[in-house]
């Protein structure tokens, strides 16, 4: 209980973090807002009454009050350039995003703990070294460089796949998005197998391993049953890492598939300098992957009674 | 290199045999990089942003080894001088953060108190966004550029330099030879730069290396997007960009600048994970 309580002043503590951290942002751009709101060709009397109505002649805590205000009433701000909420546009270019993810975990969970389990096996085997040297060779590939070759071979040469764009059923949702899920995938996988191995590996010389030896369990057994459930908390706990991974990693994958998700969102609203929709999403990605690792912390403390203490 | 061990342990000699051998390898690339890119303009055999639309979209030939792109400039060339932007990438969005966070975190672990409570703080709120995220975010506000994506880099970058070193200098904190060279009267300063920082350094060395791989990988996406290195210049991602248009007609626009994204980003990673190893048999040592 004492844990949940302190998780959760910790998770209040991080939010309004992100509700300053995100505010900040749209007054680090140069220049004068009311002006670019205005835009180019406005006069001096259209700018100052902007000012006035988006309350930017106001102290910048008066703003950040009003800012986070909005926020709790679930308004992220509207979008300049399609004239809509934020919050419309990401309900809108969310599900592609979800799909996406979703295929992903689904495409790189089996190989990385298969590619784990037999390098932890025998640490610094065969199997082992190879699948290292292909996990630290995985880390030094840009994945958009990658999407980019697979679509022109199996997408163009091949006509396997399509090369960009969701398609309307799931199925076609399967079939449009197998190359950016696998462009992810790929990159994906490197690094959950190194989490998990280094997990196995240092379950392996826990004294509970000892002890069950001592009492004469096969390693076989020892392993399947002792380190391997002993291994999954641990794993649990960097799924917070690996959303945030995630979101980065499909931002570029989405934009060179042109998949109309999150990630195409925000690069265009970036190149046509739409700030409040960077804002926004910022704030979405970063309160997911809180949201995320809170929601593990509370899963391990459930599962594991020795957090409970 | 300071950070090669100087004890030979006996227990696992043949990959410590092995381990310099990726070290030396990985260097190697590394270095040739290098070399590649301070003599580019001696090595290339054209100007990177000489147009030549008579020649554009040329297939390799021995005049033009990697062919020429959509306006006729010669690929290999413009990969040639490519490694600049992206080494110096490598430099640029590596040292401030470490630099900073070496600061940061040193008198944040050696003092404790307030300022280390308010570093965790903002460590744990760093770490609620995705790093790429947050930076695009910055770099979108503060507008397009190298130079921008190098200041998102130091913004973002140093909180995770600060907390490594903090967690080395709490490591050995109380440990015997600091409490001597405090007994003995030696100022903080020195305790501090003298004693704490060459501990923490090798450490650091490697971390660095490694996250050079993130950041190299990050400015040529960043190229890629529109929003780092802007064309005309010849960057690695930002011909990857030129290129992916044309792709169907001439397929080696961007697949060589991707392989010298690939070569580089080899070297650096083993050469990172090399370093890391041997650190981390030296403190084991």
């Amino acid at each position: 209980m004492q844990l949940v309580a302190k998780r959760t002043l910790q998770l209040v503590f991080v939010l309004v973090g992100i509700c300053v951290i995100t505010f900040l942002l749209v007054h680090m751009v140069p220049g004068d807002p009311a002006r670019i709101i205005a835009g180019d060709r406005a006069n001096a009397e259209t700018i100052e009454a902007i000012r006035k109505s988006f309350g930017l002649n106001q102290p910048l805590w008066r703003q950040f009050l009003t800012y986070a205000g909005n926020l709790l009433q679930g308004d992220i701000g509207e979008s300049m350039r399609y004239k809509r909420p934020v919050a419309t546009l990401i309900g809108q270019f969310v599900w592609p995003t979800l799909f996406l993810t979703g295929y992903v975990v689904c495409l790189a969970v089996p190989p990385s703990v298969a590619l784990a389990i037999a390098s932890a096996r025998k640490p610094g085997g065969v199997a082992d070294q190879i699948i290292r040297f292909i996990g630290i060779a995985g880390m030094a590939i840009p994945v958009f460089w990658l999407g980019i070759m697979m679509s022109r071979f199996f997408g163009v040469a091949l006509g396997w796949f399509p090369v960009s764009g969701y398609g309307k059923t799931f199925i076609q949702h399967l079939h449009h998005l197998f190359l950016p899920a696998l462009s992810t995938a790929i990159w994906m996988v490197p690094v959950l197998v190194q989490s998990l191995r280094a997990a196995l590996i240092e379950k392996a010389g826990a004294d509970f391993v000892v002890a069950a030896r001592a009492q004469g369990a096969s390693e076989r057994e020892i392993f399947w049953r002792t380190i391997l459930p002993n291994a999954v908390l641990p794993t649990l706990n960097l799924f917070g890492v690996i959303i945030a991974f995630l979101i980065g990693g499909t931002i570029v994958v989405e934009a060179v598939y042109a998949v109309p998700g999150l990630g195409s969102l925000m690069i265009n609203a970036l190149l046509a300098r739409d700030y409040h929709v960077v804002q926004g999403l910022t704030l979405m990605f970063a309160v997911t992957t809180v949201a995320v690792t809170f929601v593990v912390d509370l899963l391990s403390a459930l599962i594991d009674p020795r957090v409970r203490l | 290199m300071s950070i090669a061990s100087p004890v030979q342990t006996e227990a696992a000699p043949q990959p410590r045999f092995r381990l310099n051998w990726t070290i030396a390898i990985a260097a190697a690339i590394v270095g040739g990089w290098v070399l590649l890119a301070v003599f580019a303009p001696v090595v290339a055999p054209f100007d990177p942003n000489a147009v030549d639309i008579m020649h554009a979209l040329a297939a390799p030939d021995s005049a033009h080894w990697f062919g020429t792109d959509q306006v006729g400039r010669d690929v290999f060339s413009r990969v040639l001088h490519g490694a600049r932007v992206n080494l110096l990438m490598c430099v640029a969005g590596v040292l401030p953060p470490l630099v900073i966070g070496t600061m940061v975190g040193l008198f944040s672990g050696y003092y404790g108190g307030v300022v280390d409570s308010l570093l965790m703080r903002i460590y744990d709120l760093t770490a609620a966004f995705p790093f790429f995220v947050l930076v695009l975010a910055i770099v979108g506000a503060l507008g397009p550029g190298l130079l921008n994506f190098f200041v998102a880099l130091a913004l973002v970058g140093w909180v995770t330099y600060a907390r490594l070193v903090r967690a080395e200098v709490m490591g050995v904190r109380g440990s015997e030879y600091i409490q001597a060279a405090q007994c003995l009267g030696f100022s903080d300063r020195v305790v501090l730069f003298r004693h704490l920082l060459p501990n923490a350094f090798g450490s650091v060395v490697a971390y660095a290396v490694s996250d050079s791989v993130l950041v190299m990988l990050a400015g040529a996406s960043f190229g890629f997007l529109g929003l780092g290195a802007q064309p005309p210049l010849a960057e690695w991602g930002v011909m990857i960009a030129d290129g992916s248009a044309f792709i169907r007609q001439a397929w080696w626009i961007c697949t060589f600048p991707g392989l010298a994204t690939i070569s580089l980003g080899l070297g650096l990673a083993f050469l990172g994970e090399g370093l890391g190893q041997l650190r981390r048999r030296q403190v084991s040592a």
